[in-house]
């Protein structure tokens, strides 16, 4: 047991409580701001969304609980039953939380924050208050966000996550809070982006070469990169779009447009594509960013349960590496429907194809990683090993969406709902979920209950796919997405009876995730203690003590070998950390 | 065991700069994608507009031409103090900060000039997509320049109390201030063409 010695300096024990828990500039404290936050995030996005299923599995019914009810307003649920502008702010919203309130925080500024500075060796992130900033620029923009819902003409953005134009530019207030929003959610991001790029780059401990960084550092770099350039075009579309809500011009206003039976007033002029462009540009960057630390946290995993290295590190780096560039030249492949020219839609069309094939190599890494391993099956391993074949389908089911031909059937169904929630929820939350029960002793000194942890994870897995599944099954037949109604098209209505397996599942899953709650907070207080490295790691941060203090590591750690060296052969235990030198 | 931060003031033997330096290549790279974009939009609209009109008919091209002028003279303002500071002569490099300075402002009180006579004849982003792009561009523009100014502002007085504790970094920090201020600069060598010119 080292971890008694906190190493706490004398200079800690002064800061008063607000400066050292609140406005902290230490990587770990505003790693773990960054968690809460983005998980309280999740769970709101979440509860939206099991608003949302009552309606799709029900539509028209009121409520089944009165008080649930009374929690809204006239304008969003009439006598319990949701009006369709009500259903399109939760849509929007959920999309919007989900992705750049909840998972990108969690995968980037949780983990990113906590791990990295770790993981290299570092006393620090490279800009201490640019990350506080950066923390607080997401906080206030969430809480805009947040805010938004109670804005008394129209509620909350209800343009969907995507905001396309016109429909986005004439739409009530509840849009420009959201475009404000994301204003400072670009801002925040570009701040960590930069700081993760710096402390990788600047501040790696002595010895620690590029090709010996762990894959999850490698993951976090190029994620980084693509936040940082990827982002700046939204924020550019943003702006355009904040100039013509606010000033009146026609940026992405076309000329004569009619509204509710009226010609448009404006210059007129302006291209709604050019938002979509500009939109994509990012957002498809922005699925490497949801799905990339995921699989840099799955590889750690993989590597300290199965004690064996990850199979063809340096392949997985060009992979991912690869995989980064490719995402910035697939955008249009969101756009096959918008009218554009064939050669550009091939144009796409193949480069959507050449980019499943590092996915692919990175995903059969993984799984060759497991063979011939002495599995351990702990909570993390489960949500790692889950993580693989629900990562493959939701890769797999965008193949077809790549292809122009198919996606004129599939675009804009319930099969591309299905598709991205598989990469994003069973997949990169379930990565994110394994990286909280992996790093939870690090974090806390104690480790989470193993029982409940699997509760957890097997709920958690049945259900998910209860949700999931059916999706692709409403797609194919042909039912849009957004629909707040879909019984009122005559070829959606048979399949209704799957929107309710649907719902059931979600609100179970919702269940499920009680066991993780409890075990949560349960396991700060009551966890079983652990030393430094409990899992019997090989990376540089179980050689600081848990929690770290302030500084991370008693001595500024040197480091001797590769990330990965288990179970090398004439060694007397089955790990060989990265900062002890020679054989033992 | 609070260990220090490395590579604040010392560039990184291998990467050749300091963390500051390396953060400001960073920054200044997100925001090329930024103009990027503003620009690519302008091409779009140009493309896609039946009729597209020129600049020149438009827009006060000797005013523009002076400002371009104020602008490139206040880059190499800037440099010049850097290189006074490398020299370790804290009043030349103040002389020349200021002297940056009030171009800087000189440039915005053109354009200030620039924009009012747009005012005074209606003229505003909404009038048509060319004025909506020019408005947006060069008003980003402005502000970058704002930042600029009250960031060479803080180093002028409260900043510079830090060359007496720790020069290295003080150069370090105006070296990055003026990679953003020659970013700045640069970005109005391309919207003065493209949008007064062409």
């Amino acid at each position: 047991m080292s971890h008694h010695d906190h190493g706490h300096d004398a200079h800690e024990h002064k800061l008063p409580f607000w400066q050292k828990y609140i406005f902290s500039v230490d990587h770990k404290v505003i790693g773990i701001q960054y968690g809460i936050t983005a998980l309280l995030f999740l769970f709101f996005g979440f509860c939206l969304m099991m608003l949302m299923r009552w309606q799709l599995a029900f539509p028209g019914q009121p409520l089944p609980w009165p008080w649930l009810a009374n929690l809204f307003s006239e304008k969003q649920m009439m006598s319990g039953i949701m009006l369709p502008e009500f259903y399109n702010q939760l849509g929007a919203m959920h999309g919007t939380i989900m992705i750049f309130l909840g998972v990108v925080p969690l995968a980037v500024g949780a983990f990113g924050n906590y791990v990295v500075p770790l993981q290299v060796g570092a006393p620090d992130m490279a800009f201490p208050k640019l990350n506080a900033a950066s923390y607080w620029a997401y906080f206030w923009g969430g809480v805009i966000m947040l805010l938004s819902f109670f804005i008394p003409e129209g509620g909350a953005a209800q343009s969907g996550w995507t905001s396309y134009p016109p429909l986005s530019n004439i739409a009530q207030d509840g849009q420009t809070w959201w475009l404000f929003g994301m204003v400072l959610l670009i801002t925040s991001s570009l701040l960590g982006s930069i700081n993760i790029i710096v402390t990788i780059v600047q501040l790696r401990a002595d010895g620690l070469t590029f090709f010996r960084l762990p894959f999850f550092v490698w993951a976090q770099l190029v994620t980084s990169f693509l936040l940082l350039l990827a982002f700046p075009p939204l924020e550019a579309a943003g702006i355009l779009q904040l100039m013509d809500r606010l000033l009146d011009t026609s940026f992405f206003m076309p000329t004569g447009l009619v509204v509710s039976g009226e010609v448009s007033k404006l210059a007129g002029g302006g291209n709604p594509l050019l938002w979509q462009h500009l939109f994509w540009f990012l957002a498809h960057p922005e699925v490497y960013v949801l799905i990339l630390p995921a699989m840099g946290i799955v590889a750690e995993i993989m590597a300290v349960n199965t004690r064996k290295p990850i199979y063809g590190y340096k392949t997985m780096i060009y992979s991912i590496i690869f995989l980064g560039f490719m995402s910035f030249i697939v955008w249009a492949h969101h756009m096959f429907l918008t009218g554009m020219s064939t050669k550009m839609s091939s144009f796409f069309q193949i480069t959507t194809m050449i980019i499943s094939i590092p996915s692919v190599v990175i995903l059969t890494a993984l799984i060759l990683t497991l063979w011939g391993g002495s599995i351990r099956y702990n909570t993390p391993m489960l949500f790692a090993i889950a993580f693989l074949p629900m990562f493959a389908i939701g890769g797999l089911t965008g193949l077809p969406l790549g292809l122009t031909a198919a996606d004129i059937h599939l675009h804009d169904t319930y099969y591309v709902i299905g598709h991205f929630h598989y990469v994003v929820a069973p997949g990169t939350i379930f990565a994110l979920f394994a990286g909280i029960y992996h790093w939870f002793p690090k974090v806390t000194g104690r480790k989470m209950s193993e029982v409940l942890g699997k509760i957890h994870f097997f709920f958690s897995f049945i259900f998910i796919n209860g949700v999931f599944m059916p999706m692709f099954s409403l797609g194919l037949a042909g039912v849009s997405r957004r629909l707040w109604d879909q019984t009122q098209y005559a070829h959606a209505v048979p399949t209704q009876p799957l929107n309710v397996v649907i719902s059931y599942s979600a609100w179970l899953l919702a269940l499920a995730q009680i066991p993780f709650i409890l075990n949560f907070f349960g396991s700060i207080f009551f966890g079983k203690k652990v030393n430094n490295n409990p899992w019997d790691a090989t990376t540089l941060e179980w050689a600081a003590p848990s929690p770290p203090g302030h500084g991370n590591f008693e001595t500024a750690p040197s480091v001797y070998r590769g990330p990965y060296e288990y179970s090398v052969p004439g060694q007397t235990q089955d790990f060989s950390p990265q900062h002890l030198q020679g054989g033992k | 065991m609070s260990a220090e931060i490395r590579f604040i003031a010392k560039p990184h033997p291998v990467t050749g700069v300091t963390n500051s330096k390396l953060g400001m290549w960073c920054f200044l790279s997100s925001e090329i994608m930024l103009f990027g974009a503003l620009f690519s939009t302008f091409i779009l609209l140009r493309a896609g507009s039946p009729a597209w009109p020129h600049g020149y008919d438009l827009l006060n091209v000797p005013l523009a031409t002076v400002n371009t002028l104020i602008l490139i003279a206040s880059s190499i303002t800037m440099v010049m103090g850097w290189a006074e500071l490398a020299g370790k002569n804290l009043k030349a490099f103040k002389k020349y900060l200021a002297a940056t300075i009030v171009l800087g402002c000189a440039f915005l009180a053109l354009k200030g000039f620039e924009y009012g006579m747009k005012f005074e004849h209606h003229i505003y982003p909404s009038k048509n997509n060319f004025y909506g792009i020019y408005f947006t561009i060069t008003g980003l523009h402005v502000l970058h320049l704002v930042c600029g100014v009250v960031v060479n502002l803080y180093f002028l007085f409260p900043g510079s109390k830090m060359w007496e504790k720790d020069p290295e970094q003080f150069l370090g920090r105006i070296e990055a201030a003026g990679l953003y201020w020659h970013f700045v600069d640069l970005v109005w060598l391309f919207v003065f063409p493209t949008l007064y010119l062409l």
